[in-house]
């Protein structure tokens, strides 16, 4: 299972990838495994303000339907469209073109609480035993 | 997510095979079931434009037998068994004195005094002693077989080609809703043409102690076909895409059948059987409500237990509800009031506090292509 050294994870299993103020949320490999296949992401409004640990969206699944949570808090400035028409690109590329939302960060220690790749391969391990 | 605990779940003598195929196994009425194995979706399309193989040994058999039998199964079930010819199965509803579903099952009859009945995993038990409570002192004998039987499905176009190579017994003699006792892979198996897939197909019966080598041989044998192992997800799209009930969800002890479109398996005019009486009086005072199918008409995935609206008035909720991966959209079944049963009304579906509008359909969603004489 991939998780990527680079990004920070939620225990909720999304990541998000921090670019200066700027950064990437989507969920994890793990989770779109658990899922299942992904036909519908409900997606926030550009310019709506999320925060953290707070829902801002929804995947389903065929099997069923889970909240997002937002790792950290801000504005998004972008949400992936491309997702209204293939959302199954969560389920081949949770790191790459299935990315969710960009956000504008509004406070960066949000980012402090967040577990790292080792930390969070540790809680997946755990949820599979 | 369950959380019972993987220790009290029955397994069927094929789990672990499930495991080494790479199923994921969840729990399901009591059972350790494999949901998926490459994908709900995936798996779907195989059996929509191939085949597949489902484990669905969970299922219940209980055999009758003796000079009683005939009379017996009769007394307990809505449907007429009176005409059944040997070799034949019949799909019939079991039913309380006040018209509620005891279970919705099938009915082979091997002999005019010997017949298995195919019945739900999760009322097995509780059919098994319905059925001996009312059988009283009648003569006949009735066994619960289920833990010694396994059953598989075989579903898709190509199931007759692919089970041909295992069996000499030329398949297509068996047509649809009947049965035959055959060898497969020379086994003794029971080889019914029927399913839950709206696909041609059959449903094979084989003793539990050799079910992992003949679904292994099926396996080998499907390669050419590009069979697959199928798991209870798509089984569920799939007899969703059909409008077929479900027993917990259309249909259960409150229900009344009539409403749910099952009026054709129900004979009033046969001879006495439990509920009669009752399934007469409904019928003559008529549906309260109707099962309707419904088709959403734009994104979402409707769920069980989601609201249905009329103009943002509740007028039922969602006994069923799924994404159809044939039609790429949110389908479900919900009683409602006559008036808004008929196809073409316009409806909504509550998800997640927004209403999305919705049709009403006739089930199935899509044609079915079972094997019609």
């Amino acid at each position: 299972m991939e998780v990527p050294q680079d990004l920070k994870y939620t225990q909720e299993h999304e990541w998000i990838r921090v670019d200066g103020k700027k950064a990437v949320i989507g969920i994890s490999e793990f989770a779109q495994e658990q899922l299942g296949d992904i036909v519908f992401v409900e997606l926030p409004e550009v310019g709506s303000q999320i925060e953290q640990g707070s829902p801002f969206g929804v995947v389903e699944s065929v099997k069923t339907v889970s909240d997002l949570y937002a790792p950290a808090g801000g504005k998004v400035t972008a949400v992936n469209k491309d997702l209204e028409t293939n959302p199954e690109k969560v389920n081949s590329e949770p790191y790459g073109e299935g990315w969710i939302v960009e956000i504008e960060l509004s406070d960066e220690t949000n980012l402090e609480s967040l577990l790292d790749a080792d930390a969070y391969s540790e809680q997946c391990q755990k949820e599979t035993e | 997510m369950s959380q019972e605990t993987s220790s009290s779940l029955k397994t069927t003598p094929l789990t672990n095979t499930h495991k080494e195929l790479g199923g994921k196994l969840v729990p399901f009425a009591g059972w350790k079931m494999p949901i998926q194995f490459k994908g709900v979706i995936q798996e779907h399309q195989c059996v929509r434009d191939g085949v597949g193989i489902f484990d669905v040994s969970h299922m219940g058999e209980i055999e009758i037998q003796g000079p009683s039998a005939k009379r017996l199964i009769q007394k307990l079930m809505t449907n007429d068994i009176d005409s059944m010819q040997d070799n034949q199965a019949l799909y019939t509803l079991m039913c309380l004195e006040h018209g509620g579903v005891v279970d919705d099952l099938l009915v082979h009859r091997f002999s005019e005094d010997h017949y298995f009945l195919c019945v739900n995993a999760a009322n097995t038990e509780k059919d098994f002693q319905w059925i001996l409570k009312n059988a009283g002192s009648c003569d006949a004998t009735i066994r619960n077989t289920s833990h010694e039987t396994a059953q598989l499905a075989i579903q898709g176009k190509h199931s007759e080609a692919l089970l041909q190579k295992l069996c000499e017994a030329p398949l297509s003699e068996i047509r649809y809703y009947h049965f035959k006792k055959e060898k497969i892979h020379n086994f003794a198996s029971i080889i019914a043409r029927t399913g839950y897939t709206g696909e041609d197909g059959f449903e094979i019966y084989v003793d539990a102690v050799h079910a992992e080598t003949v679904f292994r041989a099926i396996l080998d044998a499907g390669k050419e076909f590009n069979l697959q192992p199928i798991g209870l997800g798509a089984r569920d799209t799939l007899r969703m895409e059909m409008g077929y009930a479900l027993y917990g969800n259309e249909i259960n002890e409150e229900s009344r059948p009539l409403e749910a479109g099952l009026g054709w398996v129900i004979k009033l005019g046969k001879q006495e059987f439990i509920g009669q009486v009752e399934l007469k009086k409904q019928k003559d005072a008529g549906n309260r409500r109707k099962l309707a199918g419904i088709r959403l008409l734009e994104r979402g995935v409707p769920r069980p237990h989601y609201r249905v609206l009329k103009n943002g008035a509740p007028v039922g909720e969602l006994t069923s509800g799924t994404f159809s991966p044939s039609l790429n959209t949110g389908i479900g079944l919900c009683y409602v009031s006559p008036e808004y049963a008929k196809p073409g009304t316009e409806l909504e579906v509550e998800i997640r506090k927004l209403s999305v509008p919705a049709e009403v359909v006739k089930p199935p969603f899509l044609p079915t292509r079972v094997k019609k004489d």
